[in-house]
């Protein structure tokens, strides 16, 4: 039998005295898809650091088809047929596609003359053999999410990689998105590559992996086969402890109306939505990644402009201008990305939290600096955020923790309609069973919840009603009785 | 904080190490965290030892003064470029409210408005507006058409000095009053006017920006403008405010400088701008927005000023003074992305 494509053995790397990895450990072997599963924290991100020459290890072996392999540069790694796909892509967009594959090793002509028309061909050859219906002269601007990704693994593929990773790939794709990557992976797969796999995703995992790695607190903890496992085995896993189940919804929904949304425009061509929410529900919203469910939410927030339709909230016609006014009547947002619209990264946590509620914090004169750190250390206490101190940079702290403090910035707001676009996006099952319940609770109690996901999954556990989405219209709403994933894609496709 | 370091003993060699590097680990934090302020400190003491002329009441004032029109200008920028910003036509501005204000406090009947001198609150209610002016224009362009601050401000750089030399008709606005003069060269309890105003505008901006409602909107506007936004931070209006700030600060060191000077200049002020931002980047904010302080920029300003002056003291040619300035800037740059690599 062949060696196996990449074999780790012992992997250690401390910082500053704190172990991020103890005991990493990992075999590839060709023609398989490999998934490295855990939490935030849990050593993946460092161990995948080090196998690609971006960090030094600390101690351990790493062997690349049998040989004792040291990588001091991520090209080093490349040249070793290591090739990464990292989650946030970083295309020169005004570049095409072949451009882009080809970039610092051009294919020139005498006198350094760039030879456009052979890296055209080439590149093209390329996508045609991996059979993505993209074209090699493309702006790099103008496409998808998905298809850059796509061309990602051409371009590692023009490397001759045999052993590509994937780093949380399908976090900013939607379902039919996701499925166009997975034959690109069993492509990849055919062509005897092996593919490291990371993802919080379980489903996609156990759909798409041959073989699972699971690290936990930086060591390793189990490997075996995807076929002998189920999701609550790798839960268990991944958490150190079983979790009784996903999902967390105690809430009843009351027939009492408390947002009612009449015929609506927004932006990007939505168009003519209507739908009612109750006290005490939590309603969910369904569809693809353009779908629209994202500037529904901006209109109703005054973050996009006015357009056709009205809102009644509590039974009164409102219609706001800027976010400011939806505040102070009742809402709150917390985006789909925490990183680029929810937080300030290098402000401190106590800050971020009291962001969206500073007049009752502080006098026209001046901050109250107690207001503020009382308030911060409820929603701390509240939340069981994790940080050392209030005044940490937000920055410092993980996914799940971060997207904790969102929420905890708009539970100050005092709201009675919460509205959550993808709310566990790249936060892991722990952190996110925490967000499930704070949801239930805050319908529990009385609150209404808009939330919005491109998983079926989080839908059918979560929600009481869904309004699915589909090309800027309301294709179909679900009651809880009839949401099954089979509806769901069809009435969104 | 450094005093572990010194001489283990032989039987706790191995954990004397540990803490050795850890000690050393701390001095190198310590040295980037307050690097600036270090850095003047040895500065001071170095030239009091040099020359026994630095450390004289009389020429530590002669530092202030002359550091406080850089500095005014200085804590304005520093409003701006908190935003993400920055503001090119100080200089410029410094020039306009120079020329227009004593328009309104010269005795001379060729360059004065007619009916002049006008009184001095006038005056100087009048360069306030100027810079308040210009800065609503800038401020504008910005907050409200997205142009970037880069070109916005240039734009007014170029514009605010033609202006300047179309109202002066290219020539100085001579002969001040008095009470106009009195805020670049009168003094209270012996400190000069100038660095009194500075002193009020440093607190005041201290005040603002770390402790109130507006502050707090500056740091979130600069550090995630989204992130502001979707809070409820009204992000243009901070945007056009800091633009306003800026523009009234330089009016107030255009006129401080006319005052000091007798007579205001139509070419004042020029290249002021590029004092004004290498002070608040020595300073420690950050040109990406949402990281700094008003007291790093009193820091940086202090120490170009020491700079300046010390090079004087020894005789060091204007033509170096130059140099040393290019080369402070961008060590405190390196010094603080090595603080940022940390982190």
């Amino acid at each position: 039998m062949d060696a196996p494509l990449l074999e780790v053995v012992g992997l250690q790397k401390s910082f500053g005295g704190v172990a991020a990895l103890k005991d990493g450990r990992f075999r590839l072997e060709r023609g398989t898809v490999h998934a490295l599963c855990g939490g935030n924290g849990a050593g993946k991100s460092t161990f995948l650091t080090i196998i690609m020459g971006i960090q030094t290890r600390d101690a351990g072996t790493i062997r690349c088809k049998g040989e004792d392999v040291v990588f001091a540069t991520p090209r080093e790694a490349l040249a070793h047929g290591i090739s990464i796909i990292e989650q946030e892509l970083s295309p020169v967009p005004a570049m095409t596609v072949a451009e882009n594959i080809f970039l610092g090793r051009e294919p020139v002509r005498a006198l350094g003359r760039v030879d456009f028309r052979r890296m055209n061909e080439q590149a093209q050859a390329l996508l045609n053999r991996l059979g993505f219906q993209i074209a090699a002269t493309d702006r790099m601007g103008e496409l998808s999410v998905a298809k850059l990704q796509l061309v990602e693994i051409a371009k590692a593929l023009s490397y001759d990689a045999e052993i590509i990773i994937m780093d949380e790939p399908t976090s900013a794709l939607g379902e039919s998105e996701a499925d166009q990557l997975f034959e690109a992976v069993h492509k990849l797969k055919a062509e005897g590559k092996g593919v490291i796999y990371v993802s919080h995703r379980l489903s996609e995992i156990l759909e798409i992996a041959d073989h699972y790695t699971v690290f936990r607190d930086g060591a390793f903890v189990e490997a075996g086969e995807i076929a002998d496992v189920s999701k609550t085995d790798l839960i268990r896993m991944i958490v150190g402890r079983p979790l009784s189940e996903e999902f967390f919804k105690e809430n009843r929904p009351t027939d009492e109306v408390t947002l009612s949304i009449d015929g609506i425009d927004a932006s990007h061509g939505v168009h003519d939505v209507s739908f009612d929410a109750h006290r005490g529900e939590i309603l969910g919203f369904y569809g693809l990644m353009g779908s629209g469910r994202t500037e529904i939410f901006e209109r109703l927030f005054g973050l996009s402009e006015c357009r056709a339709g009205t809102i009644t909230l509590q039974g009164r016609q409102v219609q706001f201008n800027d976010p400011a006014e939806a505040i102070d009547s009742g809402l709150a947002l917390v985006t789909e990305d925490r990183k680029e619209s929810g937080l300030v990264l290098l402000a401190s946590v106590r800050n971020n939290l009291c962001m969206a509620s500073l007049p009752s914090v502080s006098s026209p004169a001046g901050m109250h600096p107690a207001a503020e750190r009382d308030a911060a250390h409820r929603m701390i206490e509240m939340f069981g955020i994790k940080t050392s101190t209030d005044r940490l940079e937000v920055s410092g702290l993980s996914g799940g923790n971060q997207q904790k403090v969102v929420l905890g910035k708009w539970f100050l707001t005092n709201p009675d309609i919460l509205i959550l676009d993808e709310p566990t996006r790249g936060v892991d099952v722990g952190a996110k069973r925490e967000i499930y319940r704070i949801m239930s609770d805050f319908a529990s109690q009385g609150g209404t919840v808009l939330m919005s996901s491109s998983e079926t999954d989080e839908i059918i556990g979560m929600v009481d009603r869904v309004v699915v989405m589909k090309d800027g219209t309301v294709s179909g709403v679900l009651s809880r009785e009839e949401i099954d994933a089979e509806t769901l894609v069809h009435l969104a496709a | 904080m450094s005093n572990e370091s010194s001489q283990p003993g032989p039987a706790e060699q191995a954990p004397a190490e540990k803490k050795d590097s850890q000690a050393g680990l701390h001095v190198t934090a310590f040295a980037q965290r307050f690097g600036i302020v270090i850095a003047l400190v040895v500065l001071c003491v170095a030239l009091s030892i040099f020359n026994e002329y630095f450390l004289t009441t009389r020429n530590i004032l002669n530092v202030l003064r002359q550091t406080s029109i850089n500095g005014i200008l200085a804590i304005g920028m520093t409003y701006v470029i908190l935003t993400r910003g920055i503001d090119l036509s100080v200089g410029s501005v410094v020039a306009l409210a120079g020329v227009i204000s004593a328009a309104f406090a010269t005795t001379s009947s060729v360059a004065g408005m007619a009916g002049g001198p006008y009184p001095a609150g006038l005056a100087f209610a009048v360069g306030i507006a100027v810079g308040i002016g210009t800065g609503t224009v800038c401020g504008t362009l910005v907050a409200r058409f997205n142009v970037p601050a880069f070109v916005a401000t240039l734009g007014m750089l170029s514009a605010a000095r033609g202006l300047t030399l179309i109202a002066a008709d290219g020539r100085p606005v001579p002969a001040l009053t008095d009470s106009y003069r009195w805020i670049g060269t009168g003094d209270i309890a012996g400190i000069p006017l100038p660095v009194v105003i500075f002193a009020i505008v440093f607190l005041a901006s201290w005040y603002v920006l770390s402790s109130t409602r507006f502050g707090r909107r500056v740091y979130a506007a600069g550090g995630n403008p989204h992130a502001a936004k979707v809070s409820g931070i009204n992000v243009r209006r901070i945007r056009l405010t800091v633009y306003i700030i800026s523009g009234a600060l330089a009016g107030l060191a255009g006129m401080i400088l006319a005052a000091r000077t007798g007579s205001a200049l139509p070419q004042a002020g020029i290249a002021y701008e590029l004092d004004a931002i290498a002070a608040v980047v020595i300073g420690g904010t950050s040109l990406a927005g949402g990281v700094g302080h008003v007291a790093g920029t009193l820091i940086g300003a202090l120490l170009i000023g020491v700079v300046n002056n010390g090079l004087d003291l020894m005789g060091v040619e204007s033509y170096y003074q130059q140099v040393i300035k290019g080369v402070l800037i961008v060590a405190a740059v390196l010094l603080d992305q090595s603080r940022n690599r940390r982190a």
